[in-house]
């Protein structure tokens, strides 16, 4: 009700043109095994032409539905329950299929989420981009492919066109989808989450060409993401979703620094970003960091890990059964301080993962040694191997994946007790119950089982497992990047209680440098396999010494935005 | 955070709209917020299996052949209740090819043997080995598959050899061979036809379960339990297996009536089951030659033979549905 005397108001204004988009009280519906349930609820929207409204929120929001609607590409399941959708003045809410095909491609375009799935791989990229421009009757010579793609900021498009989608990288095939989705010289371009899979640099470039597209054409974007920061800085205009209504909505800018919905206040002060410091909990319990610090330092160089001059090779295969190495990881030296967090950040492929894994014992390295306590690793044998196991620990980047999906969480948790014969079955079952507790999770989880759980709470159990056996040292690889905001800051505040509270040292592989902020003590940078920079956290952050960190540091979404709470 | 003002730009960005946008706020009355990731729940705990068994049992394709896989199984082991014949002792040449007659209602055979009595006694044998043939391909070719599937390299190339070799010779055409060895030709029973059926079958089921295997293998629960110290092996029993296992249900269904189907066809050919041993396939046979005078003799255990293959594999497909992984990850 509130919404409507607003869009009232809205359409009063003289001066205001009339809005591109517009959806009333808009309620959508999904037909599941348990009835209906809604995903939309009363939601309003306006885009006016040639604006950059952005919808924030979190999985299972509704963001992506509202949007999907707007171009009639609901699931089979679902339907529009109430309200109405106006493009242009007309009304869409239950218009044709015919009617919505003519809407889509010339006048309605659409970046979809994923680059990597949504090309079709038997077909080279100038044939898909001919397709859209057919099916609009545009001009499809090779001539006019080559321009839609040159737009997109793809060099050579010429040659480029005869390629295939898996001959591009991520960022390519993301301009590709964009000069696709921008072809028909759509008025509203929806962009859905367009540069989530993608590095921050490279969704840095992505951006920006998007952003100066659609500047020159006029064309309006209706930008759907997860990322406060991000929309801030790309957005007119910043819509709030929460749980299927929305929360908030209003001026970029002032929505940011002056956020009214408890839901949004909450978003804003919860988003980790360049001006967070590190998360504190030592300080809670009467002890300043700073004193953990010069503790550990004062007891001299106790590494609980060394890596040193570490090199992996990989054989790939070359012509005619002629293999090349590839040097994956490339002469990386760096060390772990007990009870210190050191985070290494890099961006796909600069081999922060294999370094993870390495240390992991899970993949032997081709030179260099790693020393745990002092003792290299590739000189343990099997039985010593299967002791270092329980002293160093991995939480994987996938919630849904890192569970096994036939094992319920006392299962789960109670596994590493079992492999290593710890304690009878009532011992275990205490333990099992205690590390629920440690990770904030009610007792009563024990019988679930995780396709039962969100993707928080899945990243908990991992946790509790791998704190079973009592390790010194837990890698996180990516542990928190698949989360929502809100429940990342959770995660990562439980993790720095539990560093604060058993002592842990952790190896945090990243490539959310927000996140490195947060949690480390000591970041190692590595670019192409190689170390391009590592120090304390303060020193990194406040004073890059290499172009590289400082361009990762750059692209940060809403890094110049997102200002402490006490400055703003 | 005044030092590195000079190496990022201040407000990026920004944009400013020209026209004046308001500042909406839903009502927090109307949009409460819930604690992040509330983990209280008061429904009962639902592993996949029991959401697999709640799709399951919905399903009106799984419901019909689950009801006439469990009646056939019923006439299986109880077949005593159905007829009071005796189906071999009673076979009177009097009545040979006769018409539906009191306490006989499906007729009799060119033999005088009541048929109803027949098609009951029968089912025990196709089942058995539809069943036996199933669990020894399931059994054998599941561990070979998942063997060369978890631990690859040569180990897969010498496994993956041996069950195409397998797969190339058509199951019937090798069936046939191996009845002539002297050993099965004078030990037909129902083991050594499982144990022929079982030789050919294996490598389909080696075939699905390596892929399976193949797409568990590298799962990020898998390298997590390896981490914690689980042996290969561990891993391969304990985490990679149950979650194959899916498909391999599947297609393991869907072979139980293929199974049936050729038993029927090997005893039809005269060189599977002995004659003295009913069956479905034995009795299409003898029916054969009263197939003009008689056709009742050769349709009800036709009959018998479809309706069970038919069921077997419409639960295949019934529990393809509920078991797909897409499906499962909602």
């Amino acid at each position: 009700m509130n919404g409507e005397t607003m869009t009232k108001e809205t359409t009063d204004e003289a001066a205001m043109p009339r809005p591109l988009l517009e959806l009333r009280d808009l309620a959508i519906s999904f037909k599941t095994g348990n009835g209906d349930v809604d995903a939309v609820r009363k939601a309003n929207l306006t885009i006016l032409p040639g604006e950059t409204v952005a919808i924030v929120g979190e999985s299972g929001s509704g963001k992506s539905t509202t949007a999907l609607a707007a171009i009639g590409l609901l699931p089979r399941n679902g339907r529009v329950a109430g309200g109405t959708m106006l493009f242009d003045g007309e009304d869409i809410t239950h218009a044709s299929e015919k009617r919505m095909i003519e809407l889509r491609g010339s006048s309605i375009g659409m970046v979809p989420q994923d680059p990597m799935s949504n090309l079709n791989p038997v077909w080279n990229i100038g044939f898909q981009v001919k397709e859209t421009l057919r099916a609009n009757a545009l001009p499809h010579q090779k001539k006019d492919v080559a321009k839609v793609l040159t737009e997109a900021g793809l060099p050579r498009a010429e040659e480029r066109a005869n390629q295939y989608p898996h001959e591009f990288s991520g960022g390519m095939r993301q301009r590709a989808l964009i000069a696709i989705g921008l072809s028909c010289r759509p008025r509203l371009l929806i962009a859905d989450e367009p540069t989530s899979a993608l590095d921050v640099t490279v969704q840095r470039q992505i951006l920006d060409h998007l952003d100066t597209m659609t500047t020159d054409l006029g064309t309006a974007v209706l930008l759907i993401t997860h990322d406060l920061g991000l929309a801030a800085e790309r957005a007119h205009k910043v819509v709030v979703m929460y749980k299927g209504q929305v929360v908030e909505a209003g001026p970029a800018v002032e929505l940011l620094t002056n956020p009214r919905h408890p839901y949004t206040q909450r978003l804003v002060s919860s988003a980790p970003s360049l001006a967070s410091r590190r998360i504190e909990s030592a300080k809670e319990r009467g002890q300043a960091s700073d004193e953990v610090l010069a503790n550990e330092e004062s007891t001299g160089s106790d590494d609980v890990i060394e890596v040193r001059n570490l090199v992996k090779n990989y054989k790939i295969r070359g012509e005619l059964g002629k293999s090349t190495e590839f040097r994956a990881v490339d002469d990386v030296s760096f060390s772990i301080k007990r009870g210190t967090t050191t985070a290494v950040v890099g961006e796909s492929g600069s081999g922060k993962s294999t370094v993870a894994k390495m240390v992991l014992g899970l993949e032997d390295a081709s030179e260099g040694s790693i020393l745990f306590d002092g003792v290299d690793l590739t000189s343990l044998s099997r039985k010593e191997m299967f002791a270092f196991r329980r002293r160093v620990q991995p939480i994987f980047q996938d919630p849904f994946g890192s569970l096994d999906p036939m094992y319920n969480i006392f299962r789960t948790i109670e596994e590493p007790l079992r492999v290593h014969r710890i304690g009878n079955a009532k011992e275990r079952e205490k333990k099992v119950r205690a590390l629920l507790d440690q990770v904030a999770l009610p007792a009563s989880m024990m019988q679930r089982f995780p396709n039962e759980l969100s993707g928080g709470q899945r990243q908990r159990v991992a946790i509790a497992r791998a704190l079973a056996l009592d390790p010194e040292v837990v890698i996180c690889d990516e542990a928190v990047s698949a989360l929502d905001v809100l429940v990342q800051a959770q995660v990562l505040n439980l993790l720095a209680d539990l560093q604060t509270e058993l002592g842990l040292s952790y190896l945090f592989i990243t490539h959310d440098l927000a996140v490195v902020r947060q949690i480390a003590d000591h970041v190692c940078v590595m670019e192409k396999g190689q170390l391009v920079e590592s120090g304390s956290t303060d020193d990194v952050f406040d004073a890059p010494q290499t172009e590289y960190t400082r361009s990762l540091l750059d692209a940060i979404p809403g890094a110049g935005l997102m200002l402490p709470p006490e400055v703003a | 955070m005044p030092e590195n003002t000079k190496n990022m730009p201040t407000v990026r960005g920004a944009k400013i709209s020209k026209y004046p946008i308001e500042h909406f706020v839903a009502d927090p009355e109307d949009t409460p917020i819930q604690a992040t990731d509330s983990a209280v729940s008061t429904e009962a705990p639902v592993s996949l299996w029991l959401e697999a068994w709640r799709n399951l049992r919905t399903q009106p394709l799984f419901l019909i052949s689950a009801f006439l896989i469990l009646a056939v199984i019923f006439v299986a082991l109880f077949p005593g209740l159905f007829t009071n014949e005796q189906p071999n002792a009673q076979c009177m040449l009097a009545n040979s090819d006769g018409g539906p007659a009191p306490g006989h209602p499906l007729g009799f055979t060119q033999q005088g043997c009541d048929i109803l009595a027949r098609v009951m006694y029968g089912t025990q044998s196709s089942l058995t080995i539809g069943l036996f043939a199933t669990l020894s391909i399931v059994v054998f070719g599941g561990t070979i598959g998942a063997v060369s599937g978890f631990f690859g390299g040569w180990v897969d190339a010498v496994l993956a050899r041996l069950g195409d070799i397998f797969f190339a010779l058509p199951l019937i055409l090798g069936a046939i061979v191996v009845v002539q060895i002297p050993f099965f030709r004078e030990n037909r029973n129902v083991w050594t036809i499982v144990l022929i059926l079982a030789a050919f079958g294996w490598p389909q089921i080696a075939r699905i379960t390596r892929a399976a295997v193949i797409e568990v293998r590298d799962a990020d629960f898998v390298i997590a339990a390896r981490s914690l110290g689980v042996s290969r092996t561990g891993a391969l029993v304990r985490h990679v297996i149950p979650n194959s296992l899916a498909p391999v249900i599947v297609i393991a269904t869907i072979s139980l009536g293929v199974f049936i189907v050729a038993e029927s066809t090997l005893s039809y050919l005269g060189i599977g089951l002995p004659p003295d041993v009913m069956s479905w396939g034995n009795d299409i046979f003898s029916a054969k030659s009263s197939l003009r005078s008689n056709p009742m003799a050769l349709f009800w255990p036709a009959l018998a033979l479809s309706l069970t293959v038919l069921s077997f594999i419409m639960l295949g497909d019934a529990l393809q549905d509920a078991l797909d992984p897409k499906a499962r990850k909602r």
